[in-house]
């Protein structure tokens, strides 16, 4: 699915709004087709601008954009082969459920009939099948968000632009709504461009995720490997949680970079060879194990007194401070059924993990 | 209203003064001309009131039932011509920059702190055959004429032996565009009001999908606006419907409308019992349209709810 040729290309595109404001920053990336591409970042680092840009309603200061290979920068949003949904959704209230689906069809002189198949077809897709006649406030938030999904599918575009489309709704529909787009995705085959602050959202249904700050992409990977490699502190911090330490590089071996941290001693981990100086040193909380004994040389440790402890069900947060005040937080699953906690706090113990599952940051 | 209902001495207290207001300027002067549209006069200011319906019998007569019509056309298209001038203005004012946007609305509502009858005079000065429109067709003719001249046309005297003013004042064309001067800011303020509200969301939906400018207007803004339109043209129709002193001034001879009529029955004809049965005949057309008014807007609401 996610291999296929870019139709959208980004090149070089900046976007100020008067003197001070600059939304985008030089981004360049190619969206492929029939990919499930996501926009990540945290709230004004310039997602929906850039969206806006692609769909028409802004225009670059600097740089161009294709889609299909054709440059858009003469093309209005009406004469775009792609379609938005908002994330107010924009359903016109004046209209039927169906008048709406069927706007778009409507507008570009398709024939009546066919707009009536289409429609209802779109509205089935969508599971909304037999509510055509209903006005948008007559539905729930969450229907309404379909009727403006079938809306935009029913154009057949070559990419659908979602800005935010689920942050309206509750944390059970949300969860639902987003299996429902990756499976809606699968079926229309159609190259989905979601924006989103929320990393679940973005980790768990897109294939590639653009992990925007400041107006610039930071980077752009698939979902594990920015979770797993991310590439600078602002990534490693803003994807799932990351215990991250202030360190220096000791020396270099190949493709092994020998590192010093306060506290932690010396280790050595995978890097490049270019570090150098200051470094960040990072570990997922799940890649950390608690011990009551010392562990063995071969694993990175640090003694500490337990500080929390947040029960999530499923897994439990442990937090614990060492001699130097940083808190570590360690992820242990709740494997066995029992009511028992088997850290509480003021336990002492040793936070312990193998060097090659932490990360160097040289950014 | 509920908070209202809870705490009733404040209640009475802040309605007390304009109920009173109400009841005595308005109520009660209502109810003294409805008295007195059913009396006969018997003297220079003696009515008695007989509860007679001849002055309703008298008010639908054939001559002022045409002249009810009458207002009524004239009050209509005068409600048209401000609507089809003011949308676009409203609309441009919505949609401009935000500082220009308070310096326009200023300008719209700037000729309300003149007096009514002082802009309807100075329409005059416009319209006279020696007003500013007639001066400045003058000197166009006048340019026209010299050109003429400079190309050797000169002594065909193509455009006329002398300018001739164009009859602008006194006819009901006057009287239309007097209407529609005096109204015009009552028709831009609700819309204004409702397109400004309008989410631009909708509007990109409309384009996002594939509609032109003109189509999106049409299918999307217009009809998103549609009480903005209701309440302009109720506010511009019903004052309009009564207008006397613009017809006064502006208008013709045959320019009467049924304003005129009523406020002669009050002054100069002193038949205060006909005056009244025509007034309120006026009164309950402006009841008939607020009522269509309310028809047309609750069919809407019952749609969309
Ligand atoms: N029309 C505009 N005029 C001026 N500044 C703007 C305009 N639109 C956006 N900005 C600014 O550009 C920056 C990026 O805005 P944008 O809406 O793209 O952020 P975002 O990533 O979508 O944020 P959010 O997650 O809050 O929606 C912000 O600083 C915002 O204030
Ligand atoms: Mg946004």
């Amino acid at each position: 699915m996610a291999e296929g040729q870019p139709i959208i290309r980004i090149r070089e595109v900046t976007k100020r709004f008067g003197q001070t404001v600059t939304a985008v920053d030089d981004v360049s990336l190619d969206i492929r087709e029939g990919e499930f591409f996501a926009l990540l970042g945290p709230s004004g680092c310039g997602k929906t601008t850039l969206l806006r840009m692609i769909a028409g309603f802004e225009t670059p200061s600097e740089g161009q954009i294709l889609i299909d290979g054709q440059d858009m920068s003469k093309v209005p949003p009406n004469r775009r082969p792609i379609n938005m949904v908002f994330q107010s959704y924009a359903v016109f209230p004046h209209m039927t459920v169906a008048d709406n689906v069927g706007y778009g069809l409507k507008v570009t002189n398709v024939p009546k009939a066919e707009i009536r198949e289409r429609a209802e077809e779109a509205l089935e897709l969508v599971k909304l099948g037999g509510l055509g006649g209903r006005k948008p406030d007559q539905l729930s938030g969450g229907q309404r968000q379909r009727v403006a999904l079938a809306r935009a599918l029913v154009k057949r575009p070559k990419v659908l632009l979602l800005d935010e489309p689920l942050s309206a709704l509750d944390a059970k529909l949300r969860e639902a709504m987003q299996l429902e787009l990756v499976r809606l995705q699968h079926a229309v085959g159609i190259t989905f461009v979601i924006v989103t602050h929320d990393q679940n959202e973005a980790l768990s249904m897109a294939n590639r995720v653009a992990v925007m700050e400041h107006g610039r992409v930071r980077q752009l990977a698939p979902p594990s490997e920015l979770y797993e490699f991310p590439n600078c502190r602002f990534v490693a911090d803003f994807i799932g949680k990351m215990n991250l330490f202030e360190g220096r590089v000791a020396g270099i071996s190949g493709e092994e970079v020998l590192v010093e941290v306060k506290g932690l001693g010396r280790f050595s981990l995978p890097g490049e060879g270019e570090a150098s100086g200051e470094v960040g040193i990072a570990v997922r909380p799940e890649k950390v194990r608690l011990r009551r004994e010392k562990p063995d040389e071969d694993m990175v440790a640090v003694h500490g007194k337990v500080s929390e402890v947040a029960y999530y069900g499923g897994s439990s947060f442990v937090y614990v401070t060492d001699e130097t005040g940083r808190t570590i937080s360690v992820n242990l699953q709740n494997e066995a059924r029992t009511a028992e906690p088997g850290v509480t706090i003021g336990d002492e113990l040793w936070c312990a993990w193998k060097p090659r599952d932490s990360l160097l940051l040289s950014t | 209203m509920e908070s209202w209902r809870k705490n009733p001495v404040v209640f009475w207290l802040l309605n007390l003064p304009p109920a009173f207001w109400l009841f005595v300027f308005f109520l009660v002067p209502l109810g003294i001309v409805w008295v007195i549209s059913f009396g006969e006069k018997r003297g220079v200011i003696d009515i008695e009131i007989t509860w007679t319906l001849a002055n309703y019998v008298r008010a639908v007569e054939p001559l002022y039932l045409e002249i009810f019509w009458k207002s009524i056309v004239m009050a209509g298209i005068a409600t048209l011509a401000c609507l089809i001038v003011g949308y676009p203005v409203a609309f441009a004012i919505a949609f401009a920059p935000e500082r220009l946007k308070a310096i326009l609305l200023i300008a719209v509502v700037l000729p309300f702190w003149i007096n009514a009858l002082i802009r309807t005079y100075a329409l005059i000065a416009v319209f006279r055959s020696r007003g500013s429109i007639n001066f400045g067709l003058e000197w166009l003719w006048e340019q026209a004429n010299a050109l003429l001249g400079l190309v050797g046309l000169g002594e065909l005297a193509l455009l006329g032996e002398k300018f001739v003013p164009v009859p602008l004042l006194y006819n009901n064309t006057a009287v239309t565009l007097g209407i529609v001067y005096a109204f015009f800011p009552f028709m831009v303020l609700p819309l204004y009001a409702n397109i400004e509200k309008i989410d631009r969301s909708y509007i990109e939906a409309s384009l996002d999908l594939g509609a032109g400018q003109w189509r999106t207007f049409f299918s999307v803004i217009f009809p998103l606006t549609w009480h903005g339109v209701l309440s302009g043209v109720i506010i511009v129709f019903v004052p309009a419907l009564g207008a006397f002193f613009i017809p006064d001034l502006l208008g013709g001879t045959d320019s009467q409308l049924i304003g005129n009529v009523i406020e002669r029955q009050f002054k100069s004809a002193n038949d205060w019992p006909f005056g009244g049965a025509l007034s309120f005949l006026l009164m309950y057309l402006t009841f008939g349209a607020l009522a269509l008014r309310a028809a047309v807007s609750g069919r809407k609401q019952g749609l969309e709810a």
